[in-house]
């Protein structure tokens, strides 16, 4: 097998069950990483141990389940806030990041935005990272900015910097674009948004599973991941916020655990996070989630990147060379996050999807859950491929001989 | 059946030159739906003649092969037909029509997207509703 050697993946692909299943008779090879990864045998372990021995509600248990459930749920708070360099007290358990940038919608926006503001996000966004803000810029009376891109697919800061003189209340970035893979300047956004008077929202989908983050040194004011794009569970993500911000806001939802007091006429709110975590939380995914957070840190999220910068080399060297096909976004694998989105003559990509799966590749095809920048892009719809640990040069050759198999049927 | 079957030249061909695609000047009926899977999109109009006959029939669109390559090929069989044989036209004749390829779950929408606007359009003109359960049953 041709390796990244960055670090062992053979063995890596051993620690994952799911690759060792066949899909159509062929050996599976997953470049859907983007959408969502596969688990390892440690995180789906960490689910079953949890179900099996120590099940049980947390924080108002005094027997010894719910002295253990509650350690491991808050243990498991401190790994995924460590993890992207902050404090289990500025960590808020979501269900991903579309309920993050949900929550900073109503819990800071309902209160901070008024009538007339502006908000900012860009054209390369998720709409995850679009449509909460239009329903705060709609239910406020605000109005909703894009920043624009140059044709490299990187942010046209021109256009930032013009935003910023409009004194813009909310700036939401992401870290790096799901389609493109763009990784944009976010210490500089940030702080550039921050003295312009904004708060700051990065959208962190696609970067914490794949390279080294740190909240303190971005300096945003909010940052948001989710679980099952880095090995995790789905269901279980992050928002992480300045504590003396989340203190001011008002809760996301009412209900158990986000209360200090309860009277007829009014309650008093938990302390942070747990004013944001009401009901009965998702203990067992929260829990994956640090085994996930464990098993990344023990490969190295730095190995990581680095496996990623040699695949997407690998990937455009050898993708290029196929005639009609073409890739969208920045070609340089050092300012790009693992993922490829590209268009293969006038194959359509639910056309080329289909005929690779048939090859047991998995690709994703579509709009990538980003209209506004298929738009941009002025096509329909891309292919996209995007990697993570366990992938090797020997899934890129897999993607060669299928698109030269999609490239014979089509008779390109 | 493989992909080199759901492919045949016969779909490429409409996919990439197809009949009936453009816009009617004049026409009783327009209707459009789009797949929000794939993106797919189709709009046909349609000019209805003595008889309640179709007319004219034409269609634009984008999209998938499957998708774009069925639409085409179901205003050529529309042609000329009566609108009662719209309301009879089912999905196992559109399948026929694509000369049966085993589609899977995700893909017989896109096939069956054409149906589903021809089939709109000619109940909205006869005052009726149509419910798209061909397309909803066939996902499971």
């Amino acid at each position: 097998m041709l390796k990244t050697e960055v670090f062992d993946v053979e063995k890596v692909r051993e620690d994952f069950p799911i690759l060792k299943r066949q899909v159509h008779g062929k050996r599976l090879v997953y470049l859907d990483n983007a959408a969502t990864t596969q688990k390892p045998k440690a995180v789906i372990d960490a689910l079953v141990d949890y179900y099996s021995r120590y099940n049980s509600n947390v924080h108002r248990s005094v027997h010894t389940l719910g002295e253990e459930a509650t350690a491991a749920y808050e243990a498991a708070r401190g790994k995924a806030a460590r993890f992207v360099g902050a404090r289990a007290k500025e960590l808020v358990f979501v269900r991903g990041t579309t309920e993050a940038t949900n929550l900073v919608r109503y819990a800071w926006g309902e209160q901070n935005v008024k009538k007339g503001d502006i908000l900012v996000t860009t054209l390369m966004e998720h709409h995850s990272n679009i449509v909460p803000w239009q329903l705060l810029a709609k239910s406020r009376g605000a109005k909703l900015k894009f920043v624009g891109l140059q044709p490299d697919g990187t942010l046209d800061m021109g256009s930032f910097e013009n935003l910023l003189s409009e004194a813009p209340k909310l700036v939401a970035v992401t870290h790096c674009s799901n389609v493109l893979g763009t990784i944009n300047d976010v210490v500089t956004i940030c702080s550039r948004a921050r003295s312009a008077g904004a708060t700051t929202v990065v959208d962190g989908a696609q970067s914490v599973p794949h390279m080294p983050v740190d909240f303190g040194s971005i300096g945003c004011d909010f940052y948001a991941y989710s679980g099952h794009k880095m090995l995790g569970p789905t269901g279980i993500g992050a928002l992480v916020g300045r504590k003396s911000l989340l203190e001011e806001m008002e809760p996301f939802q009412g209900g158990g655990e986000m209360i200090k007091e309860v009277f007829l006429d009014h309650s008093t709110w938990n302390d942070v996070p747990h004013k944001f975590e009401a009901g009965t939380v998702n203990i067992a995914d929260a829990i994956g989630l640090g085994a996930a957070v464990d098993y990344l840190t023990s490969l190295g999220m730095d190995k990581e990147r680095e496996h990623e910068i040699r695949l997407n080399d690998y990937a455009l060297q050898t993708l290029q060379s196929i005639k009609g096909f073409h890739a969208y976004g920045p070609l340089d694998s050092g300012k790009k996050g693992g993922v490829i989105s590209f268009n293969f003559a006038d194959v359509h990509p639910h056309d080329l999807a289909t005929i690779l799966n048939e090859e047991g590749i998995a690709i994703r095809s579509g709009h990538h859950c980003a209209q506004p920048l298929m738009n941009w892009l002025d096509v329909e719809a891309t292919s996209r491929a995007s990697f993570h640990v366990y992938n090797s040069y020997d899934d890129v050759d897999a993607l060669k001989a299928g698109l030269q198999k999609a490239g014979a049927i089509f008779k390109i | 059946m493989s992909s080199a079957d759901i492919y045949r030249e016969l779909i490429l061909d409409y996919y990439r030159n197809p009949r009936n695609f453009g816009k009617l000047e004049k026409f009783d009926i327009d209707a459009r739906d789009t797949n929000p899977l794939c993106g797919d999109e189709i709009e046909m109009q349609i000019r209805v003649g003595e008889g309640e006959k179709i007319e004219e029939i034409k269609f634009v669109g984008k999209g998938c092969a499957i998708s774009q390559a069925s639409a085409s090929m179901l205003t050529e069989l529309a042609k000329g037909k009566q609108l009662e044989w719209v309301k009879q036209v089912s999905k196992e004749d559109v399948f026929k029509m694509l000369g049966n390829p085993d589609l899977g779950p995700s893909r017989v929408k896109c096939a069956l997207l054409g149906m589903k606007v021809l089939k709109t359009g000619v109940y909205g003109y006869l005052g009726a509703h149509y419910e798209d359960s061909d397309g909803s049953d066939a996902k499971a």
